[in-house]
């Protein structure tokens, strides 16, 4: 079974996320913030990332940034998922290695449509 | 709605446009007239549908059937005959033809999504014969949809269907919540409203149609003659894209089905759809 790591600060996101993720077939491990989720990758790469942009500790650009960089850490699929919603932040996201980006508010059809994107499904 | 209304309304759809509607999913048929009512400033479907059998405006009439067919559309909707379209169809098309300009249709185009996945697979195409040029038209039945697809401008939600996030980076520009396509795509696309069982013979050749989300809810008599229509436009190496699911064994005389099973046929089995290596 695929894994996925799902990084938000917003308990409610996770829920909702956890369960469409788990309906597509993803095992899931949650993470509150960018540190917490490199800790998690350090100890298992998962195949993919659901991340979050503004967060506290670690945001989300940063973690991607320093999971590029690790070990392994060119794996995992990476699929934003922000209000962050600019063309600016979009390319900065690409440009640290994001495979696809979510503009919130999400559904479960966008998340299943951009995680078939991403080569996921 | 009584079983009188719907079939008023089965009766309307199949006359003007040859569409079968889903009288067993009332609920559908609601959803889609309810909006109309409003627009129209009746109080309910039942309202509309009073003055639909008092008045027989040919107006209203046309507003319901275009509100009954109007179908569920997303950007690169079938990704692999997109793919296709960009990675063989269109080079080998372009390495046939010198002069002549590639010309697209989408016959059944709703609110845009499907010409601009189109637009933007041929400029993705990187095996083109230099100079190559293409010609990219848009038609649906209903006037509304045409008017959103000519705008170009789409939601959050609609952009985030099908589209790579990539693709909406280079093609799109955002304006508040929405986003445009950009005008360098727009500005290759003409529109026009067409009703697939009108003459079709005065459109031109055209060397790729797409005809999709349609036969499926297409009456079965018309479904032929509509294909038969399309086929004649197309030269002998040219393409008709349908939906995969689509049952083709009625028009297995004039179409092929070309290998990958994305839904493209060929109209003559011998010309190859790739470009030779």
């Amino acid at each position: 079974m695929k894994t996925c790591l799902v990084v938000d600060d917003s308990r409610v996101i996770r829920k909702v996320a956890r369960r469409v993720l788990e309906d597509i077939g993803f095992e899931i491990a949650e993470a509150a913030d960018g540190m917490e989720a490199l800790a998690w990758c350090r100890a298992a790469m998962p195949d993919a990332v659901l991340l979050d942009w503004n967060m506290p500790v670690m945001n989300g650009i940063d973690f991607l940034r320093q999971l590029r960089r690790e070990p392994g850490g060119a794996t995992p699929k990476v699929v934003f998922c922000t209000v962050e919603n600019g063309p600016d932040h979009i390319r900065a996201a690409i440009e640290a290695g994001a495979d696809e980006y979510i503009m919130k508010p999400f559904d479960g059809d966008i998340i299943e449509a951009k995680f078939a994107e991403a080569g996921l499904l | 709605m009584t079983p009188e209304d719907m079939d008023l309304l089965a009766a309307l759809g199949r006359a003007r446009a040859g569409v079968r509607v889903e009288t067993e999913k009332p609920y559908l048929v609601e959803s889609r007239l309810s909006p109309l009512a409003r627009r129209e400033g009746y109080d309910s479907i039942d309202a509309l549908i009073a003055a639909l059998r008092a008045k027989r405006e040919d107006r209203l009439i046309w507003a319901v059937v275009e509100a009954l067919c109007r179908s569920d559309t997303a950007f690169f909707r079938g990704r692999e005959a997109f793919a296709q379209l960009r990675d063989e169809v269109l080079p080998a098309l372009s390495h046939r033809r010198s002069e002549a300009p590639i010309r697209l249709w989408s016959a059944a185009c709703a609110t845009g999504q499907e010409v601009y996945s189109l637009a933007i697979a041929a400029n993705e195409a990187t095996t083109l014969a230099t100079g190559t040029r293409f010609e990219f038209f848009g038609s649906d039945l209903s006037e509304r949809s045409l008017e959103k697809a000519q705008a170009g401008i789409y939601t959050q939600f609609e952009v985030q269907r099908g589209l790579p996030i990539r693709m909406l980076i280079k093609y799109f520009e955002n304006q508040d919540d929405t986003w445009a396509i950009s005008p360098r795509i727009r500005q290759m696309v003409r529109w026009k409203r067409i009703n697939l069982l009108s003459d079709l013979s005065v459109m031109g050749r055209f060397d790729v149609i797409l005809l999709r989300g349609v036969l499926r809810n297409m009456d079965a008599s018309l479904r032929a003659k509509v294909v038969q229509a399309l086929v004649a436009l197309l030269p002998a190496d040219g393409v008709l894209a349908l939906d995969p699911e689509d049952d083709v064994s009625e028009f297995d005389d004039v179409l092929t089905a070309a290998p990958g099973g994305a839904g493209i046929y060929l109209r003559d089995p011998s010309v190859r759809v790739a470009a030779a290596a």
